[in-house]
């Protein structure tokens, strides 16, 4: 069996794991920053690729060709760089970032930018449902359609959708704004408990605990800003949704702000 | 998990062998367990009927081989009194075999009657269906049993992580739309009410050979079809009747459709031009069937979409 260190791989039958993958330091470094081709790479290769240029070699500007769809590339870059993917990230693409500005110039399967802390992720096509699930902070501009579940368990930051949404979008969203163009699905902000849902298009169903709200000049200067930051076409006018409040049963405080007026 | 995959070539034929291994290769990580091919040749006027006599994994006791053999002179001997005239029957392993027989008779009494051979389970009938399936991942079931340069004009196919039954060729996708001539289904995701279902079609003739939940679409399917309904209406019928999470495909023997549930919870990746249309589970599979830059979408829930050549 292969050795890992002091671990032994002993079960590997849906042949995932990448022991022994090592920096491929392919990349053109030029003028502070790179570039590589994704292609002949596994999915280890190229997060490896992609941290050696970043915390070791300080690129701040990096450009991926030819992603290819794999899956769980770009995944927990913590520093404040520019990285582009020329192609299309499969499922779980650049998930657990804090800082980095990502722009991908095809589409993304399932749960893009998961429990991005901070940043901005750019998509020019459609994405796949969970698009920005569980954000805390941070933009996810989806220029195209994205899937259902957009921003489930969503806790700040913003989503904004080109295109339609699919079913039960922004279920159990706790903070931050959704911004979608398009039409939505059933169920839209199923379980909320807070934040703020902007809709363009058609509202097939509103799920449970989930009301439309008056636009105020705040939440219009909002969006202008928005569509004007990411250069967008703005529809003419949004409706508003938010948390009906009538299941709710929490107080609207993360923990360490509680801390703070209990004691 | 389970990975699935579908191609239907809508003007020409083309190696959908090949390309079927490859899709499923490389969603290995979705379902290392099992493989399945429902393939789609040049129709015949012969009736191929895939079926096996015993399990990849069934243990090899001592008389297994005469067994088998036994088994097998029964089944040809079968044929025979239906009134088939049988072409040839081969086989790649010890355990599934391929006959064609020429047959213009009921395939239910066919599917039955061989059926009847202790061991016998029929995979697949029809004029250009063929069923192939076995433990183990999508390249080491494509070799052997010689899928590469299977030359027809659709497919689908599964690579299965078994969650609801055993491990082996029964409880292999692709499901056969018993006693359909050359209809077959692949499914990713579980179904609910599925023992209310297989009663209800136990109840108006049908047999399952599994355990797997799987195997109630294929059927399903088929009853609603020999009621009358295109596959496309039965399709959309099955969104109301079978509950649970599901993606599935189905196909004919010239048309491939496929079915999201109502809450879209098993992904689905489209790739669609005029003369070809790719689906997966997972994008780098329909990327691995083409050269080139692709642009792919995702279906919504309670879709169905199909496809005919």
């Amino acid at each position: 069996m292969e050795q890992v260190g002091t671990r032994t791989i002993t079960y590997d039958a849906r042949g995932l794991a990448e022991p022994f993958a090592e920096v491929p330091r392919v990349s053109s470094i030029a003028d502070g920053s790179a570039e590589f081709d994704a292609a002949p790479l596994t999915t280890r290769q190229i997060n490896l690729e992609l941290r050696h240029l970043i915390y070791e070699q300080g690129i701040r500007d990096v450009i991926v060709r030819n992603p290819g769809a794999k899956h769980s590339i770009g995944v927990g870059i913590l520093q404040r760089c520019r990285i582009t993917f020329e192609g299309s990230l499969g499922y779980f693409g650049v998930g657990l970032i804090d800082g980095p500005e990502v722009h991908i110039t095809g589409r993304v399967g399932w749960s893009v930018a998961e429990n991005m802390m901070s940043g901005v992720v750019v998509i020019e096509k459609v994405a796949g449902s969970l698009a920005g699930a569980a954000i805390r902070g941070g933009d996810l501009v989806v220029k195209g359609s994205v899937g259902a579940r957009t921003g489930i368990d969503q806790k700040g930051g913003t989503i904004l959708v080109g295109g339609d949404a699919g079913s039960m979008t922004a279920f159990m969203m706790q903070r931050g704004r959704q911004i979608i163009c398009g039409d939505v699905g059933p169920g839209l902000g199923d379980s909320m408990y807070d934040g703020e849902i902007f809709v363009a298009g058609q509202v097939k169903s509103l799920g449970i605990d989930c009301i439309e709200s008056e636009l105020t000049s705040a939440d219009q200067e909002m969006l202008d800003r928005k569509f004007a930051i990411y250069g967008l076409d703005q529809p003419d006018s949004f409706r508003k949704f938010v948390c009906g409040k009538v299941l709710y049963n929490y107080d609207n405080l993360e923990p360490s702000e509680k801390k703070l007026v209990i004691h | 998990m389970c990975g699935i995959a579908g191609i239907i070539h809508r003007d020409a034929s083309s190696d959908v062998g090949t390309e079927m291994t490859r899709m499923l290769q490389s969603m290995k990580h979705r379902g290392p367990d099992s493989s399945g091919f429902a393939l789609f040749g040049e129709p015949s006027d012969l009736v191929v009927i895939r079926f096996k006599l015993a399990d990849a994994n069934d243990p090899r006791d001592f008389d297994f081989k005469e067994r088998l053999d036994r088994h097998r002179q029964e089944v040809e001997s079968r044929l025979h009194k239906i009134g088939a005239s049988v072409d040839r029957v081969e086989s790649e392993t010890e355990y599934a075999y391929r006959a064609s027989v020429r047959y213009e008779g009921d395939l239910k009494a066919l599917a039955d009657y061989l059926e009847d051979v202790p061991g016998c389970e029929v995979l697949s009938l029809g004029h250009s269906l063929e069923i192939v399936k076995d433990i183990g991942d999508a390249n080491e079931v494509s070799a052997l049993y010689g899928l590469g340069g299977f030359q027809g004009t659709h497919a689908i196919g599964h690579v299965r992580m078994a969650t609801e039954s055993d491990v082996d060729i029964s409880g292999a996708h692709p499901y056969w739309a018993y006693p359909f001539s050359d209809v077959a289904v692949v499914h990713n995701g579980q179904l609910t009410n599925y023992f209310q279902w297989k009663r209800r079609l136990e109840r108006s003739g049908h047999r399952f050979q599994s355990e797997c939940d799987s195997e109630i679409i294929a059927v399903y399917l088929a009853e609603k079809m020999a009621e009358g309904a295109g596959l496309k209406d039965a399709m959309e019928q099955s969104l109301d009747e079978l509950d649970g999470v599901f993606t599935y495909m189905a196909v004919t023997e010239d048309s491939l459709g496929v079915a999201k549930d109502e809450m879209a919870a098993k992904p689905l990746v489209l790739y669609e031009t005029d003369d070809l249309v790719v689906m997966a589970s997972e994008e780098i599979a329909i990327r691995a069937v083409l050269d080139h830059e692709i642009d792919t979408y995702d279906p919504y829930e309670g879709q169905v979409l199909a496809w005919s050549r």
